[in-house]
């Protein structure tokens, strides 16, 4: 189910579970381009196209499956695809650019993912479906009624109850798909989607039992009708059933590989429950809904208004779940899949499990108490409560380091809400308060702080110690406060109130090194700069003898100013145009950009002029940790976007927006967040998502991290953000305007403030300098002194 | 004899911060904590970064002690008796320090 995320952006290699390296660390000899055409299995031996010939012991088909495309006539022509692999993908895009009308025949799971691929790509997108409703096999009637208003609002009509019987040339568009009730539909692409069938073709072949329909039957240690050739995942049948999903096929290779090892366990079928987003709607639809348990009786909840539907089917004695369809809302599938899964019994009064939640505390949340040891919580990584509570047992307290050690929620990520409880639920038996309090001053998280600061109006740290906190503060709290106070009153950093709160750099406007000097980076929006402007720079390093070196984010830094010398520098850049950039802040730092369509032959977008707008809009803009941005002109990515906490890519059809990538210590590309949106949609997603950053994150937090921990994730965050669900859309956006009404280049203010100045002087009695500063020279520049460092340095590492 | 030098004035010291005096050729830095009247002096070298920047680093206090953190590495130092509280193999000379009539001062070394 990953496949859509290519259309996301997401490459081959991304999508890819493994790679090369995987293998050769573990000794796998793997072979590429050569396909096995026989299968000798009595002398054990596998001979492929090329002549290859490998002798097992034990061999293990795992064939998948390929995508069926009905025997309709005309259903071979060119612009006629199936969503089964990239190379698929990579034709349907392909068609789409000559293309207007686009229809999937097949209203399954993968058939909508593909159609909302379909209309992705621009295209009028049609669904038709043989069966009477949408997601035949998983939904009822009511859930299946309702995904289709949903899915038509959106734009994409769907037909049911439509046999296709032959497809020839269209009058309007490219072919014409005439079905069998005598309508017809014209369209210029065609994507079937009709299901899939196991590749047996190889045990067909060469004797091993298949299935009337196709399958490699397998026993409940996945071994075929020859005991010592095993088969898994697709291409493998099952008491006449065929599992076309992930956790079954990692669970059946589990099996296999475990009776291989000669140890015992057994396959013994799996659920098909199953929950995703499709083109937006959240859908779910756990166990048997179809009535096929004698007796089962239902609870229906549907409202019209909100378009939401669930449907809760339980046995006769009214005790344990059968099943349940949710269409619009499928909060409750995590509660659901584990009363089914460990067969639990129902809370007296049933319904409260699909009713809306009032707000009241209900029965509707499952306590993770009850769940036993041995529940799934990670279907895709096939983690168990028990899991967790071992791992949180060894020392991992955080989403971040569970996710590392168990891979739990790592795949589909449905579960993370789930994982969070069962996580917070162990340290608090673990006798761990779980304790967000920014430090021993104050009993609040950054984000309690950011409400009391923006509601209580506080404007100083002093007031804050008043109302809410104890001691003196410290080295953590002081400058996250001085940076919540920044983001929303945007006081110059250097007034009296604020100077105590001011970290290392913000403290002289400059980037301490080692040896306490500072470095000095002026604003270069976008990296453009003009011959002038430059001269000037290296004219200031001259006279002051800087070591000057380019930056990463397109500007230039400038190495080695005593405190004192900082005013005369600054003296000079202001009066040339500059102004400060802003390196020593926790703050927005640079817009990275490409040269774009004013010079680029590939360029689609002006990636330049939008970089300059968007740094001038959101410089000095402090923030719970650094932010940076990239525009590239064109898919080429030059700027690197993706690697950026807010990244933009030029489209044919205007910019797509990236968030909380980043580089780093810890990579992690952005998440493809809008696509095709102007320049003013852009603007106010990037003003409402930082505002809401500003507000919720933690001290030290990086866009990536606070995604990652973000209850709900990207999903979450879209709603926020464009839909708007929480009505703070407007207030985030005023925010942002009132923190960028009062920008000021801070060394300007400085400039203009003798009693400021004062400041900037290495004693208070004395004109004196630090006469321990020490320098060398090194390729032609100015370095302090090399010291032979004694021991390596404890660094106090106040980031996460 | 008067032990006592006066090295700067009460209102150039910088409010729950530090700055940097020049005191018998030592760099002397002089915190002046205003939530509770209080004036420290410490030497301004930082043993640890081996740099001339301890007036730079922010006051802070945890349980009853206060202190200040290295603006390089952050390794929090005790202002009333100078040791380091992460690594106590490490310690900032200390000076005796008062207000008189306004004027900041420094006791001489016996």
């Amino acid at each position: 189910m990953q496949l859509s995320g290519f259309f996301s952006g997401k490459t081959a290699d991304d999508l890819a579970l493994t790679d090369a390296g995987y293998y050769q660390e573990h000794g796998i000899n793997f072979v590429l381009n050569d396909k096995v055409i026989e299968l000798d299995t009595n002398n054990n031996r596998v001979i492929t196209s090329s002549g290859r010939i490998e002798s097992y012991d034990k061999l293990v088909l795992a064939t998948g499956s390929y995508p069926f495309v009905p025997p309709i006539p005309g259903s071979d022509q060119a612009h006629c695809h199936v969503y089964r692999t990239i190379d698929d993908l990579e034709a349907i895009t392909e068609s789409g650019k000559v293309s207007k009308t686009g229809v999937v025949i097949g209203g399954g799971l993968l058939g909508l993912e593909a159609a909302n691929a379909l209309s992705n790509l621009g295209l009028d997108t049609h669904v038709v479906e043989f069966a009477p409703r949408l997601m035949a096999v998983q939904l009822d009637n009511g859930g299946g009624a309702l995904l289709r208003r949903k899915i038509e609002q959106l734009g994409v009509k769907v037909h049911t109850e439509k046999a296709t019987s032959e497809i020839t040339v269209g009058e309007f568009c490219r072919y014409r798909m005439n079905f069998a009730d005598g309508s017809f539909l014209e369209t210029d692409t065609i994507v079937f989607s009709a299901g899939i069938r196991p590749q047996d073709e190889l045990a067909r072949q060469f004797g091993l039992e298949v299935g009337e329909r196709g399958g490699i039957v397998i026993n409940d240690q996945c071994q075929t009708s020859v005991p010592n050739v095993y088969a898994v995942g697709e291409c493998a049948l099952w008491q006449g059933q065929i599992f076309g999903l992930v956790a079954p096929g990692y669970q059946m290779a589990k099996t296999a590989a475990s009776h291989i090892k000669g140890e015992q366990l057994s396959f013994s079928g799996a659920d098909m429950s199953t929950k995703l987003k499709l083109l937006g709607i959240d859908v779910a639809s756990i166990g048997e809904v179809h009535g096929n348990t004698p007796g089962a009786q239902s609870y229906t909840f549907s409202d019209e208004i909100e378009q939401v539907y669930k449907r809760l089917i339980i046995s006769q004695d009214g005790k344990k779940l059968v099943g349940a369809v949710l269409v619009g809302d499928a909060q409750a599938y995590g509660t659901l899949l584990q009363l089914l899964l460990n067969d639990m019994t129902l809370p007296d009064n049933p319904s409260v499990l699909i009713l809306p939640d009032t707000g009241e505390e209900n029965s509707a949340g499952l306590g993770i108490e009850a769940l036993p040891d041995s529940a799934s919580i990670c279907s895709c990584f096939d983690v168990s409560k028990g899991d967790i509570k071992q791992a949180v047992a060894a020392g991992c307290c955080t989403m971040s380091d569970l996710k590392e050690t168990t891979k739990a929620s790592t795949g589909c990520g449905g579960c993370s809400a789930l994982t969070k409880q069962v996580l917070d639920a162990e340290l608090a038996a673990l006798g761990f308060t779980v304790n967000n309090h920014i430090c021993e001053h104050f009993a609040y998280s950054r984000q309690e702080l950011t409400d009391i600061i923006r509601i209580k109006k506080i404007s100083t740290f002093a007031q804050l110690l008043d109302s809410c906190g104890t001691g003196l503060g410290c080295e953590i709290c002081k400058p996250a406060v001085g940076s919540i106070l920044a983001s929303y009153w945007n006081d110059y950093v250097l007034e009296d109130a604020h100077i105590e709160l001011q970290d290392s750099n913000d403290l002289y406007l400059g980037n301490i090194q080692k040896d306490g000097t500072y470095s000095v980076v002026p604003r270069i929006a976008g990296g453009e700069i003009t011959p002038d402007k430059l001269i000037t720079l290296g004219q200031v390093a001259n006279e002051f003898d800087l070591y000057t070196k380019i930056t990463g984010g397109q500007r230039v830094d400038l190495f080695g100013a005593q405190l004192h010398e900082l005013p005369a520098i600054w003296k000079k850049l202001v009066d040339a145009g500059f102004e400060t950039g802003h390196a020593y802040g926790k703050s927005v730092r640079t817009v990275k950009s490409c040269v774009g369509s004013t010079w680029c032959r590939y360029g689609v977008d002006d990636s330049m002029a939008l970089a300059v707008n968007i740094e001038n809009r959101y410089k000095g803009l402090r923030s719970p940790h650094k932010i940076k941005f990239a525009v590239s002109g064109c898919t080429r990515e030059c700027a690197e976007a993706q690697t950026k906490d807010i990244g933009i890519i030029a489209t044919d059809k205007g910019w797509n927006m990236y968030v909380c990538g980043n580089g780093g210590m810890r990579p992690r590309h952005g998440d493809l967040f809008a696509c095709d949106l102007d320049q003013q949609t852009l603007q106010s997603y990037i003003d409402r998502l930082l505002m809401f950053y500003i507000r919720t994150a933690d001290r030290l937090q990086r866009t990536s991290v606070w995604l990652e921990n973000l209850e709900g994730g990207l999903d979450y965050l879209k709603e926020v953000v464009i839909e708007d669900k929480l009505n703070l859309a407007a207030e985030l956006e005023q925010e942002m305007q009132s923190n960028i009404n009062n920008y000021q280049c801070e060394w300007k203010t400085t400039l203009q403030n003798p009693e400021k100045l004062k400041r900037f002087k290495h004693f208070v009695n004395s004109d004196t300098t630090d006469s321990h500063l020490a320098f060398e020279l090194e390729r032609e520049q100015r370095i302090p002194v090399k010291k032979v460092q004694q021991q390596s340095i404890k660094i106090i590492e106040l980031t996460e | 004899m008067n032990q006592w030098t006066t090295i700067c004035k009460h209102q150039e010291l910088s409010e729950n911060s530090g700055v940097c005096v020049l005191f018998e050729e030592q760099q002397v830095a002089v915190f002046y904590c205003k939530r509770s009247a209080a004036l420290y002096a410490v030497s301004n070298f930082d043993p640890i970064a081996q740099a001339n920047v301890i007036s730079r680093g922010i006051m802070g206090s945890t349980q009853e002690q206060t202190y200040v953190a290295s603006p390089l590495y952050k390794q929090r130092f005790d202002l009333n008796t100078g040791i380091c509280l992460d690594s106590p193999e490490f310690a900032l000379k200390t000076f005796s320090v008062r207000v008189e009539a306004e004027q900041v001062q420094l006791k001489k070394a016996g």
